[in-house]
């Protein structure tokens, strides 16, 4: 192993991924409700402030693996403890530990029944996601990929609603049934190359029709999770059974699972394929964002309306990812992020009101903000903010999507290329329409609204867990450089490895063997689409 | 010192059987028989790398044998802690019905180590006939023979499979002029080819198929869960598989996958096992029916190991089979708990058990997760052990075969999640367990978990013990590292 990684003392992965473990099985043996919540909410935020270590220590001029942790697991089967981030997953995991405390703080009064099994499975969850986004042996990362189903399926069909069973169990067999297949693509890749670790199949070249068929297997679990459109019938029942927090964590964290799967193995280890299959997926997602969008708009049940508009996001996603270009996956990586932040807000909102008025139909709701106009603001904004309205994070995410987007139709146009970009236009007015429809009606509602007489507005508690990611809204809406410059080299370093492995038909680099670590992981400064973060971004 | 651990099955028995000339000794046959499964882990594991001939070469003691051992003895205790009130089984026969779990487990403890074709059927033979005993021993209840139908299925079935079984042998006997396994293979070379060779080897595989229950030998198997005790159910599900695939590892290992008919027809009957079970699984409403059918599925996977014809596939299917007693038997101990008069036990009955008795709903989450092969459960490392090993020769269709039918499998084991976890029952009463109980399901949840996430020493001694054990054959490198480097494009 002759590639470079910094190492640190403090094994700051290991903490993250196995800390709340450790806090799951203390809560385990608490007996008081009031303790519990407070064990939980403490363990997440020491957890959350611990995590950002990862912030402020994260090397942003390198695309190389940072707080790398390697260690012998299971020999016989060449599988390894191997952990370590680099700007795509730093970026994740942070998204991950900063939202637990919020989610536990919207469980606080939601959750009555079972509380102690509710925060157990939570920080499972916590462990597992940390997992998934950190893993860099296939092995593990298929581990924690699939542990993660317990706890959230429990999670919706213990503390759910009315058809949470159905949701509970349609979740777990969409996922089961994705993720077999990625089983298969472990094991294939495996068996071609003698090692499950992913900075070294990144070294292989595979020819075209293997890289085919490992890609299509990675993609159709990956696309279960995202979920892209034919497959995305398990997640607005899920989303519509789930508590809050599992609401929150489905939309915000596992979802993103998805895309950065395909970020991780399936453009650098199949660069091949994934040119081959991109139109597809490309042009499944602009059927996804407008078919999200549409379906929002037509629903009267206010979680079906944001899970929907997560099928929409979640098409800018991959559409930036399969674009194939600097400001396409940025885009992308802040598209996750953002919805990340916005979705999660938005389903904590419904929750609010659901505390509040026991339903969740958008006519029930009517008007809610001359009772609470606190809670309006705040619905408010995050609503903009899905629309991605100027200002707000989601607009700089959704234009750089776009910018790639074009760029890609640039590259070599045709005509099916331009018909895909028109789609980015109902999508665009759509998303206004929805969450425009969904604000009007809850803060203003129409001349005959139900009595919200004597429902208070938000309190401290309430405030205390909108307000960090109304924060977050506002700063990566005016000041996105810092989230971007993150992400730059890392993001960089794969396209370059999409390229060099890709370009034309004649002996390239990768194609005469293994690419020499250093230059596979030397950051360049110059080139092509380089710099995005410094660049001053038009529009703003 | 060698034969330890079948000492201390000796003592166990003729101290059993002593007991069982008096009246009322049921609980103190179950003290016995708990002490004897200790005494057989604690000798297995003094003897645990000790190598040795006995009995003119007819039996052979070695890590393979010691650690399987082993195994079979950690499970017979875990089976005689679950073996606790025998609410369904005669008041008048409980201590024998410990003494006759004792003489089927003393037969798999000297199976695994019998490298001799008749030590090898009186083995098995001893294994067998007491479970067939045990299966008649349910108290009958009003219009309820069922168990007299499921012990003489078992019987009929058994004995038939052992006549199979024979007449294959006395192919091999006649082709080699020799009853031990040690000398066979090299005799054996030079009639590869033959068709009569492989003949007699499906034959005598056939005998095994039964124990194991791959179809098409597996008709007794859900009549047998069903009519028979809970208790006997866990124990006929569970030790006599693992006697099973110790054997037909040896007999395996007795040709090449060269002889390609004989891969075609281990490939045909892992598929078909594994789809008849699954498939027929999602139809059962009785929860020991549906582990039946699961258990058929469950021997295609092991099945699936043995095509992969090299250590790496035996000690997959061992390893895989070792996982699974103890996720059967996590299953089990819920079946037999929560059906408090013995009564078989409806899948809906489940419901509410997350109320009823939360311990038992996350013994019954480890063991149906970790059927399914869900991490980080046991059931996951063995599937990816199995997959490994069959996709390295090449046996990519069958590894996809294998992976879709795990997923098929997901729907019914989900089904009992679901009953056992996300129901309410009208009536929550709660179920009291005992400290034994409680430790038992700890005990199992932490193996089904143990062997999933840290299975390197078991998984290393399984394959160092085959490899030794088969001894001629040559290390196979594909253990560790990349493997054949002529692995076909998918």
């Amino acid at each position: 192993m002759e590639l470079q990684f910094s190492q640190e003392t403090v094994p700051v992965l290991r903490v993250l991924i196995f800390g709340p473990l450790a806090a799951a099985l203390l809560l385990a043996v608490l007996r008081r409700e009031s303790w519990i919540r407070a064990g939980a909410l403490a363990a997440t935020l020491a957890l959350a402030v611990f995590s950002l270590k990862l912030w402020w220590g994260f090397d942003r001029a390198t695309a190389a693996f940072q707080w790398v942790e390697r260690a012998r697991w299971i020999p016989w089967l060449g599988a390894e403890y191997f952990v370590g981030v680099d700007g795509i997953s730093v970026c994740l995991v942070l998204l991950t530990t900063l939202l637990m405390p919020l989610c536990v703080l919207c469980s606080w009064r939601y959750i009555t029944s079972r509380v102690k099994e509710f925060f157990v499975c939570l920080l499972v969850m916590e462990s597992a996601m940390v997992g998934v986004f950190t893993a860099l042996d296939l092995v593990l990362f298929f581990v924690f990929w699939e542990a993660m189903l317990i706890p959230m399926a429990l999670l919706i069909g213990i503390w759910g609603g009315p058809r949470r069973v159905y949701a509970a169990l349609k979740f777990f067999l969409y996922t089961m049934a994705g993720s077999v297949f990625l089983l298969v693509g472990i094991v294939a890749l495996y068996v071609r190359t003698g090692t499950f670790s992913v900075p070294d199949l990144m070294l292989h070249r595979f020819d075209s029709a293997f890289q085919s068929w490992v890609f299509l297997a990675f993609a159709l679990s990956f696309a279960v999770k995202v979920p892209m459109f034919p497959l995305h019938t398990w997640l607005p029942a899920a989303h519509v059974e789930a508590p809050t927090a599992g609401s929150v964590v489905l939309a915000s964290i596992l979802l993103k699972m998805g895309t950065y799967g395909f970020l991780r193995f399936c453009l650098p280890l199949m660069p091949e394929a994934t040119r081959q299959w991109g139109p597809w997926v490309l042009g499944l997602s602009v059927v996804a964002m407008v078919y999200g969008a549409l379906a929002a708009l037509a629903q009267s049940d206010l979680k079906r309306l944001v899970a929907y508009s997560s099928v929409a996001h979640m098409g800018f996603a991959t559409f930036g990812i399969f674009a194939l270009n600097p400001e396409g996956i940025q885009g992308s990586m802040l598209v996750m992020i953002n919805h990340g932040v916005t979705t999660g807000a938005l389903f904590m909102a419904v929750g609010l009101i659901y505390e509040r008025l026991h339903t969740r139909e958008l006519d029930r709701a009517a008007a809610l903000g001359r009772q609470m106009p606190v809670f309006a603001a705040f619905l408010g904004i995050f609503a903009l903010s899905s629309m991605a309205f100027p200002g707000t994070n989601s607009f700089i995410g959704e234009w750089l999507v776009l910018t790639g987007a074009v760029r890609w139709v640039g590259s070599e146009p045709a005509g099916w290329m331009l018909g895909l970009l028109v789609g980015f236009i109902p999508a665009v007015v759509l998303a206004a329409a929805y969450n425009l429809r969904m604000l009007q009606r809850v803060a203003y509602g129409s001349p005959q609204n139900p009595d919200h007489r004597g429902i208070p507005d938000l309190g401290l508690r309430e405030i205390a867990m909108l307000l960090p990611l109304l924060a977050a809204v506002v700063w990566i809406g005016l000041h996105p450089q810092p989230v971007l410059r993150m992400t730059e080299a890392s993001v960089e370093h794969l396209l370059r490895r999409a390229e060099v492995t890709c370009v034309g038909d004649g002996p390239s680099v990768a194609s005469r063997g293994p690419v020499p670590a250093q230059t596979a992981f030397r950051p360049q400064s110059t080139g092509r689409g380089t710099g995005l973060a410094h660049e001053k971004i038009p529009g703003l | 010192m060698n034969f330890l651990p079948e000492l201390a099955l000796s003592a166990g028995l003729l101290a059993l059987f002593v007991l069982c000339l008096g009246d009322d000794r049921a609980r103190w046959a179950r003290r016995v028989a708990g002490l004897t499964a200790l005494g057989v882990v604690v000798a297995a594991a003094a003897t645990l790398g000790r190598e040795g001939l006995l009995f003119d070469g007819a039996y052979r003691v070695d890590l393979f044998s010691q650690l399987l051992k082993l195994v079979l003895g950690a499970g017979y205790g875990a089976w005689v802690l679950l073996s606790d009130a025998l609410p369904d089984v005669r008041p008048d026969v409980r201590a024998e019905f410990y003494l006759f779990a004792t003489v089927c487990v003393a037969g798999l403890v000297t199976l695994v180590s019998c490298v001799d074709l008749v030590a090898l059927v009186v083995a098995l033979e001893l294994s067998s006939f007491p479970l067939y005993a045990l299966v008649a021993m349910r108290r009958e209840a009003e219009g309820r023979r069922a168990q007299m139908e499921a012990a003489m299925k078992y019987m009929v079935f058994g004995i038939t499979a052992t006549g199979i079984l024979l007449f294959g042998m006395s192919y091999l006997v006649g082709f080699t002029g020799t009853t031990s396994l040690l000398e066979m293979p090299g005799r054996l070379e030079p009639w590869l080819d033959e068709p009569l060779v492989w003949v007699a080897l499906v034959l005598t595989w056939g005998g095994l198929f039964y124990k194991l229950a791959v179809f098409p030998f597996h008709f007794w198997t859900p009549d047998v869960y069903q009519g028979a005790a809970h208790e006997v159910a866990a124990l006929v599900a569970t030790l006599p598989k693992l006697g099973a695939a110790a054997v037909l590892v040896r007999l395996t290992a007795l040709t090449s996958p060269d002889s390609h008919a004989l891969v075609v027809l281990l490939t045909a009957l892992a598929v078909a096992s594994m789809l008849y079970g699954n498939l027929i699984a999602l139809w059962q409403t009785d929860v020991k029916r549906l582990l039946g059918f699961s258990g058929i599925a469950q021997a295609g996977y092991a099945v699936a190991a043995l095509v992969a014809w090299n250590e790496a596939g035996y000690a997959a299917a061992l390893y895989y089979l070792t996982g699974y007693v103890f996720m059967v038997l996590a299953c089990f101990v819920v079946v037999c708990r929560v059906s408090t008069d013995g009564a078989n036990l409806a899948v809906h009955e489940l419901a509410g058990l997350h109320r009823r008795a939360p311990l038992l709903m996350v013994t019954l989450l480890a063991g149906v997760f970790a059927l399914a092969g869900v991490p980080p459960f046991v059931g996951f490392m063995g599937k990816l052990a199995i997959l490994k090993a069959i996709w390295a020769q090449g046996h990519v269709w069958l590894a996809i075969a294998l992976v879709i039918n795990s997923a098929i499998a997901a729907y019914y084991y989900l089904v009992l999640v679901r009953e056992a976890c996300f129901r309410d029952a009208e009536a929550l009463v709660p179920l009291p367990l005992s400290p034994a109980t409680k430790g038992l399901c700890l005990g199992l949840i932490v193996v089904t978990v143990g062997l999933g996430v840290a299975p390197g020493r078991v998984f290393q001694s399984l394959s160092d013990g085959v490899v030794a054990t088969l001894g001629a054959r040559p290390a196979v490198p594909s253990l560790v590292g990349p493997s054949a480097p002529g692995a076909p494009n998918p």
